[in-house]
């Protein structure tokens, strides 16, 4: 990374610090028109710096090696799939999951953010799913939270020397949760209860999206493995180029 | 690829494909909606009667909603691009590995 972009991202973190909000949340796509107007250019103004660094981390890829495109392709592929595919859940009510944990676990975080940001405006523009007013909150909490969470637990599981597939599932999964959790506690900053405030709503909104969301999860964390098994197995030259895995 | 792994795709397959059917048909009758849905009605909830001040571009420009057909097709959309990216990269590792060997 140059000078030059590591002051740009600098400047646009401190500008998002200066806005005064917390960057400390949980939730799934907010619907277009959810949020108020200040939340709506709060949660953008965050993702700017996560995005900058995403962007520059993407062309630094790029220029080691040319060959990670193939890659990164793919892990932006695999979102627009996941994201793409309402499933049924054990509380009789459909969601959907984000994909993102595999692009964090090859590309490291802020790069999906790019990733993931690509698809939800697709969806908010073409599927009025999700929204453009709420676009910033949704960045966050899918393209940023979720895959920042994703890579952490990735790395510590490589520390503690658990398993590697293991490792990949807790990611995808954890992560997947995670970025539900991050929607409910925006809903519920933007309406707290009469009584309670923030806490009580946010235990509310969790009470809607966790339990659909938690076997949906696991399913995330299962179809991340596979395509993990797939690519150890083909791609061992492009894995070892990201850094997947070691040199041998 | 190895044969111990094929097992273990086939067995994460095989559970995947039963976490997804076991609901519906666990669940008679049940209404599957969006779980964004449900967001909303918490909103309700807490707020009392919310009207959301954006609309969608898309339902301004149709004025109206989005037909659910057209949603559906517009899913498919998205899922077969991914697809599609994701069969066409595959399919060049496996055959290259092929000829490597």
């Amino acid at each position: 990374m140059t000078k030059h972009q590591k002051k740009l991202i600098v400047l646009s973190a401190a500008f998002a610090a200066a806005f005064g909000i917390v960057p400390q949340v949980n939730a799934m796509h907010i619907m277009e028109g959810f949020l108020p107007l200040t939340f709506c250019i709060g949660w953008g103004v965050i993702c700017i710096p996560f995005l900058l660094s995403g962007f520059f981390s993407i062309q630094k890829k790029l220029k080691e090696n040319r060959k990670n495109i193939t890659l990164l392709a793919m892990a932006g592929a695999f979102v627009f799939v996941i994201s793409s595919l309402k499933i049924p859940s054990v509380t009789g009510s459909c969601s959907h999951m984000t994909g993102t944990g595999l692009g964090a676990i090859l590309f490291g975080p802020s790069a999906v953010s790019i990733l993931g940001i690509i698809v939800l405006i697709f969806q908010a523009i073409l599927l009025a799913h999700g929204g453009l007013t709420t676009l910033g909150a949704n960045t966050f909490s899918m393209a940023i939270a979720g895959p920042f969470i994703s890579y952490g637990i990735y790395v510590l599981c490589k520390k503690l020397k658990v398993n590697r597939r293991v490792g990949v599932f807790l990611a995808a999964t954890l992560g997947d949760l995670f970025t539900y959790c991050v929607t409910s506690v925006q809903l519920a900053m933007a309406y707290p209860s009469a009584e309670g405030g923030v806490t009580t709503s946010a235990v509310k909104f969790l009470g809607v999206f966790a339990p659909t969301q938690i076997p949906l999860a696991i399913i995330e964390g299962l179809l991340t493995v596979i395509i993990m098994i797939t690519l150890e197995n083909y791609a061992q030259k492009e894995l070892k180029s990201t850094g997947y895995l070691e040199e041998v | 690829m190895r044969s111990k792994d094929k097992k273990i795709i086939a067995a994460i397959l095989l559970v995947v494909f039963l976490m997804i059917v076991i609901p519906l048909l666990a669940l008679k009758g049940a209404e599957f909606g969006g779980s964004d849905d449900a967001g909303s009605q918490v909103v309700e909830e807490i707020q009392g009667e919310y009207e959301p001040w954006f609309t969608p571009v898309l339902e301004t420009l149709i004025g109206g909603e989005l037909p659910g057909e057209v949603e559906s097709l517009m899913f498919c959309v998205q899922t077969g691009i991914g697809v599609g990216i994701i069969a066409f990269v595959l399919g060049r590792f496996v055959e290259r590995k092929k000829w490597e060997a």
